[in-house]
């Protein structure tokens, strides 16, 4: 393959891949919001487009035209920088993310995936955790007493909540034998997916990726009742809006992830003629995806927020243990 | 090419980045110098072909290291640093014996005459070679390490859990039934002191 073929094949994937990923986050917001209101009994958005489908977009030209206010005791490099980290980070790890089989384009075999490296997983673990920056310092440059608490708590609870978060991993790699995402997938082929062989380590993943995300229970960092808004009480207009699309990107990633490695990636039943064979992967794919945005928004509303203290010594006294102790029995059998 | 230009262009951050680190007498400016020194040796790493340093190098330095330094920072909400005379002192001899060194260095490696080149991958980097060391050639010295780390843990836990400090930590401002919150508390006194 050429350079330039190649060059042409990775802006379109990525492009694709950005403004579906940008796309998927305007509308968990539309679910998240939709959701919660059946679950109280309420309608939710309605009066933008039928069912209230296009609320995102009037959201969006709404956060665009507000006035962007910039307090006069902020730190400013940083205080605009912050959002940006955040941004960058959460659309950033999505790139290795494979989300189908692959495709031939002409003579050569295109994955569909923007990059395909063999340590995947990892790329992903590094660049979020990379985007605790972008609250942390968005706490420390509003100079204001919730927003350090906010940004204190959130870079503790996600340095904690990672540690966890990778070790649980650690028992589907030892079966997979590869941190490749695509070999991880290949590796739970018949039906052999992680979620019956590791069900002790998805459920700790699934918790720590809450954490991770800052979703409640875990949703501390801005917890309104305490906080005001946590690190972006100081933000507004686009500013806030980047925070707030990169936590819906973050949980994009996460629930990605979670299909990946527990839920067979986008295996499942192919048939028919070969443009379907093509379509299909990636439907179970973004389904399965779907399944996991909805059970965020399903606990969000069903349970109420963790005490701070309950937070810290739930992480290292409950999950961590359980997770290392995943791990020696998953060698173990391996072993054996 | 296209890799020299992107590993020279990725050193020559990482050096701008280490200046600045430097240079700046915000701490948490500094921090943040450091941390793009950390991401761009990963990217370094990375055009070596040893991939799976180059992630290490991310998550551990870049994100769980240098996240600690940052709350540190806000915690103690450390100010400017001033300048002292003796840090003027420090530049002035400083910055030329740092260049001499630089020269004399690049000179030696120059002169002795070892700067060949290597193929991407060429070199052992993969994960697997990695754990192949790790855990066989090297498991003594491996383990022994993890220990040393146990070691110095504890000594962190035993040395922060003086009960004179427990005694003189300030009286807190909340209500007695939420007593276990300590570190929100500690947050408190960091935040108060702002204002």
């Amino acid at each position: 393959m050429s350079i330039t073929t190649f060059a042409i094949i990775s802006i379109i994937k990525s492009l694709a891949v950005i403004g579906v990923l940008l796309t998927a986050v305007a509308y968990s917001v539309w679910l998240e919001r939709k959701v919660s209101a059946h679950i109280q009994n309420r309608w939710g958005p309605t009066r933008v487009g039928p069912f209230g489908l296009l609320q995102p977009l009037a959201d969006g030209i709404k956060f665009i035209f507000k006035e962007d206010l910039t307090e006069p005791h902020v730190y400013r490099p940083l205080y605009i920088a912050a959002p940006m980290i955040a941004m960058v980070f959460a659309i950033t790890s999505i790139s290795v993310i494979p989300f189908g089989n692959f495709v031939d384009i002409g003579p050569w075999p295109t994955y569909l995936q923007i990059t395909d490296v063999n340590i995947g997983l990892l790329v992903v673990l590094g660049i979020t955790s990379m985007g605790v920056y972008g609250v942390a310092l968005a706490g420390w440059a509003s100079n204001n007493k919730y927003s350090l608490l906010g940004g204190l708590r959130a870079s503790a609870q996600m340095v904690s909540y990672e540690v966890s978060l990778g070790l649980s991993l650690v028992g589907v790699l030892i079966l997979a034998g590869s941190l490749s995402l695509r070999d991880i997938v290949d590796a739970q082929r018949h039906l052999h997916w992680n979620i019956f062989l590791q069900p002790v380590a998805f459920f700790i993943y699934l918790i720590s990726a809450y954490a991770e995300t800052n979703r409640t229970p875990f949703d501390l960092p801005e917890a309104e009742s305490e906080l005001v808004a946590g690190y972006h009480t100081e933000y507004s207009a686009m500013k806030f809006a980047m925070f707030f699309m990169a936590e819906y990107a973050n949980m994009v990633t996460v629930a990605c992830l979670a299909t990946l490695m527990f839920f067979g990636g986008w295996l499942g039943p192919v048939f028919g003629p070969p443009l379907l064979r093509v379509v299909l992967p990636v439907f179970w794919f973004c389904l399965k995806v779907f399944f996991f945005m909805f059970l965020y928004v399903w606990v969000r509303w069903t349970l109420p927020r963790f005490r701070y203290d309950q937070l810290m010594a739930f992480g290292w006294k409950i999950l961590l243990p359980l997770a290392i102790a995943n791990i020696v029995v998953t060698a173990l059998v391996v072993a054996w | 090419m296209p890799h020299l230009i992107l590993f020279l262009f990725f050193g020559a951050i990482c050096v701008a980045g280490a200046i600045n680190l430097l240079a700046q007498s915000h701490p948490i400016n500094s921090a943040l110098s450091l941390i793009v020194v950390m991401a761009s040796l990963a990217a370094e790493f990375l055009l070596l072909g040893a991939e799976f340093v180059a992630a290490v190098q991310v998550i551990v330095y870049a994100g769980a290291v240098m996240v600690l330094f940052v709350i540190t920072i806000m915690l103690l909400n450390a100010g400017k640093e001033e300048h002292t005379k003796g840090s003027r002192v420090a530049i002035v001899f400083g910055v030329p014996g740092v260049l001499l060194a630089a020269v004399l260095v690049c000179w030696a490696v120059v002169a002795r005459g070892h700067t060949g080149s290597v193929a991407i991958g060429a070199l052992p980097g993969s994960p697997q070679e990695i754990a192949r060391l790790l855990f066989h050639e090297f498991l003594l010295p491996f383990e022994i390490t993890s220990v040393l780390i146990l070691i110095a843990i504890m000594g962190a836990v035993v040395l922060a859990s003086r009960p004179e400090a427990i005694a003189h930590r300030p009286p807190k401002a909340e209500q007695p039934d939420q007593s276990p919150a300590r570190g929100d508390a500690r947050q408190l006194v960091a935040a108060g002191k702002e204002h």
